[in-house]
This record gives C-alpha cells, sequence and structure tokens, in this order.
C-alpha cells in the first residue's frame, strides 16, 4: 500500500528533525529545548493555548524564521544548506490563506499551480469535490470565510510536495469539509507523505502514527 | 512559462483594480497641465522649463503607484507562502516590475505627445523627452518595485517609501531632464542616453535580488 518512490525522502530516512530549537518574541520565551522529528508518513498535531508559539514553530520548521538557538534540519542537513531542496518538497500554508480576493478560485489555483510547478490543468472537478461548484467564477471576496479556506486548501490536492506545514487548517470548515480533508491527509500519509498541522480541534483520525505536542503556555 | 503566468495575474489584478494605475496617470496629467495656469502660458518659459516639470511629474506619478504593490498580496499571505516555496520567487518579482512598468511607465510614454503640445516643446526635445521615457521609466519601476518590497511591512509605508527612494531617482532626474534641455538646444544627448541606459542595466541586473531578499526579511 506504501509507495514511497514518488517523494524524495524514502520511508526509513528522517524528513525534517528539530534540535533544541527555541524562540524567543519580544522578550517572552515561547519554547526553549524542542526537540521533535519527522519520518515519512508522521503526522504531528501541535497543540497549545493561544500564544503558546505554535504559528512561530511552524514558521521556523519552514525555514521561513531562524530559531533563537538551536537547529533545524532536513535529511539531517542544516535548513540553510539546503533550503531550495527544502522548499521544493515543501507546501506551506499559513495563517493566512494565500488567495487574492480580487480572483476568481480558478485564477487562484492556477496561480498556485504555477508556482508549485504543476501543470496547467481544469479544476472544475477540485472545486465541486471541495463544494465550490457553481462558485469557480466569482471573486473571492464574494465568498465567505469556510469557503475561501476550501479555495486555499485545494492546493493540497495537487501539490507534489511530501511534507505539508498547515497552520489552522480547519478553521472556518465545516464538519463535512474537516471530514474530507482528514480523509486526504490519511492518503497523503499512506503514500509516504507527512503533515504536520496545529489546530484546536480534535482529530478524528483513527491513524497509529498520529502524534500530539503540546506546546505548553508560558510567561 | 511560470512568468507569462504570474505576468496574467498581474494584469488581471490591474485590470480589476483600476484605481491603482489610473490614478497616478490623473495626478501626472492634472500636475502637467497646471502649470501652464500656474507661472503664465509665456510660450518660451515653458519651454524652459518642460524638461524639469515631465520629470519631476512622473517620478512623483510613479512613486504614487509604488506604495501599493505588494500589500493586498503580503496582507493576504501570497508573499509568505511564496518565500516558502523560494523557487519562483524571482519570476513573481520580476512579473510585478513589468506589470508596474506597463501600468504607470508605458502610459507616460503614450502620453507624452499631450505633455508636449501642453508645455509646448519643439520637436527635437520631444524625440529626446521619449527616449528619455523610454529608458528611464523601466528604471523607475525597478526602484519603486525595490522600495515597496523594502516597506511592505510597515504600516503607514507611503512617507518612509518617498523618503527611501526618491534619492536613488535623483540621478536619474538630473540626466533625463539634461538630455532634454541639451536637445532643445540642439545639442548632442547621446552622453547622458547612455549613462541612464548603463543605470537602467545595473539595476536590472541587482535589483530582482534584492527585491527577493526584502520580501525574505519582511516575512521572517
Amino acid at each position: 500500500m506504501i509507495n514511497p518512490s514518488t517523494f524524495p525522502v524514502s520511508a526509513n530516512q528522517l524528513l525534517l528533525r528539530a534540535d533544541a530549537v527555541s524562540c524567543i518574541r519580544q522578550d517572552r520565551v515561547l519554547f526553549e529545548q524542542l526537540c521533535l522529528s519527522v519520518e515519512p508518513g508522521d503526522m504531528l498535531h501541535i497543540a497549545g493555548k493561544n500564544g503558546a508559539g505554535k504559528s512561530s514553530l511552524l514558521r521556523l520548521l519552514a525555514g521561513l524564521a531562524q530559531p533563537d538557538d538551536g537547529i533545524v534540519l532536513y535529511r539531517e542537513k542544516p535548513l540553510h544548506d539546503v533550503i531550495s531542496d527544502y522548499a521544493a518538497n515543501l507546501c506551506y500554508i499559513g495563517h493566512h490563506s494565500g488567495i487574492h480576493e480580487q480572483l476568481t478560485a480558478l485564477e487562484n489555483l492556477s496561480f498556485w499551480r504555477a508556482a508549485s510547478g504543476v501543470a496547467p490543468a481544469d479544476d472544475f472537478a477540485l472545486l465541486a469535490k471541495l463544494g465550490l461548484a457553481g462558485l469557480e467564477d466569482i471573486p473571492c471576496r464574494m465568498l465567505s470565510a469556510g469557503q475561501q479556506r476550501r479555495v486555499s486548501l485545494a492546493r493540497l490536492w495537487f501539490t507534489p510536495c511530501q511534507l505539508w506545514i498547515l497552520d489552522e487548517p480547519f478553521t472556518a470548515l465545516d464538519q463535512s469539509a474537516i471530514t474530507l480533508l482528514q480523509q486526504h491527509f490519511l492518503q497523503h500519509l499512506l503514500k509516504g507523505g507527512s503533515v504536520i498541522l496545529t489546530t484546536h480541534q480534535s482529530l478524528s483520525l483513527d491513524y497509529a502514527r498520529l502524534t500530539t505536542m503540546e506546546i505548553a503556555y508560558r510567561w | 512559462m511560470v512568468m507569462r503566468q504570474f505576468l496574467q495575474r498581474e494584469l488581471r489584478l490591474l485590470a480589476r483594480q483600476k484605481a491603482d494605475w489610473l490614478n497616478p496617470l490623473l495626478f501626472f496629467v492634472i500636475v502637467l497641465s497646471l502649470f501652464p495656469l500656474g507661472v503664465g502660458p509665456e510660450p518660451n518659459l515653458l519651454r524652459l522649463m518642460a524638461p524639469g516639470i515631465v520629470w519631476i511629474a512622473a517620478l512623483l506619478s510613479v512613486l504614487l503607484a509604488a506604495e501599493r504593490l505588494f500589500k493586498d498580496d503580503y496582507r493576504n499571505g501570497v508573499v509568505e507562502q511564496l518565500v516558502a516555496t523560494r523557487q519562483p520567487l524571482l519570476s513573481y518579482v520580476l512579473a510585478k516590475i513589468l506589470a508596474n512598468w506597463l501600468s504607470t511607465g508605458l502610459p507616460l510614454v503614450i502620453l507624452s505627445p499631450v505633455v508636449a503640445l501642453l508645455l509646448n516643446v519643439n520637436q527635437a526635445s520631444f524625440v529626446a523627452m521619449i527616449l528619455t521615457l523610454l529608458l528611464g521609466t523601466p528604471l523607475l519601476s525597478l526602484l519603486s518595485v525595490m522600495g515597496a518590497a523594502l516597506t511592505v511591512s510597515a504600516d503607514k509605508g507611503g512617507i518612509l517609501l518617498a523618503l527611501l527612494i526618491l534619492p536613488l531617482y535623483i540621478p536619474l532626474l538630473i540626466f533625463a531632464s539634461a538630455a532634454v534641455e541639451a536637445a532643445s538646444m540642439v545639442m548632442p544627448y547621446h552622453g547622458q542616453l547612455a549613462i541612464m541606459l548603463a543605470m537602467l542595466l545595473f539595476a536590472l541586473a541587482l535589483i530582482p535580488m534584492a527585491v527577493i531578499s526584502a520580501l525574505k526579511l519582511n516575512v521572517s
């Protein structure tokens, strides 16, 4: 069932590792000496209160910010040495949706197809699958928050990347979309992909390699 | 290929947000049409001042268009997620620069016959004016994209942007108006044009890299 050949990192290798990383924001230590590792097929759920530093941790892992101490390694090499390899294998969807309100769902998706190096294709079927049939051609500012989130997450259906880092992907989504997304996570994990995400929802996913890491809120 | 898609997106956005590029153009025309009213319709005086007036109005109108260049993409997370993907950043920046020139620089060149009428510019200086605008406006676009990238995370970045890039416009202003002035006195102006071309090529080689670094810095 597992078919690791489609991804650059095979099943028994280490994909991403954070070694004793610390993060300080405005003189407040969010977390220190934090260690984690992700292998292909792993799903990591980062939990914690508002302001605990979940998004900051994800940004460190995505290579968008530098840890104040410690190091992040991709395939056991420091991130800044292999950043272009790493970035090519990473799909990061942050706190903001990454879609332009003036563009339609189709236009936003074709932009992200080009940016992820995927051939242009017809996204009508994909959008219909996500419950956006009939809304493909209107500017995204007319869509509700949940529908915009669906457009943003549609990228996960065509990205070739192995590691997904998602900041609060379930925000504003309804129950059916959450179920659909979790099923899609499962497919990705079974193919040898990995998912790191933050959420305040409890994950209903029945998957043996799902680990939850709690970041304590500290002053 | 990727670049073409990105450029298409930028042009589509410009077509939907017309105020972004129409306002600077209107500003340019209004400033130029105010000068004959303000300093009096003396033809020789206007012809004398024309090079400086045209270029100052061009600088300010390009500056007006610069502030919003990256604002939307920064606010909705596109910039952050492109930086995380790294590889398409260069195409994105080049598409931004090209779209900015097509929407603010090129219209100035197209409007220049009207300007020549308003300011009583003779034929020799009119040719020089078009040539300097053709060489100079791409440089203006490059510099304003750089300024916009540097100030994208600043809340009220407008005045900061002006302070940052107006000094960089000054060499261009000096050589461009010198070229038009030389043309109006029927003197050769190849030297000025060559320097402007050199500045443009230098900026073209280095500014895209600077913009990428500025964007990376602003999301970290």
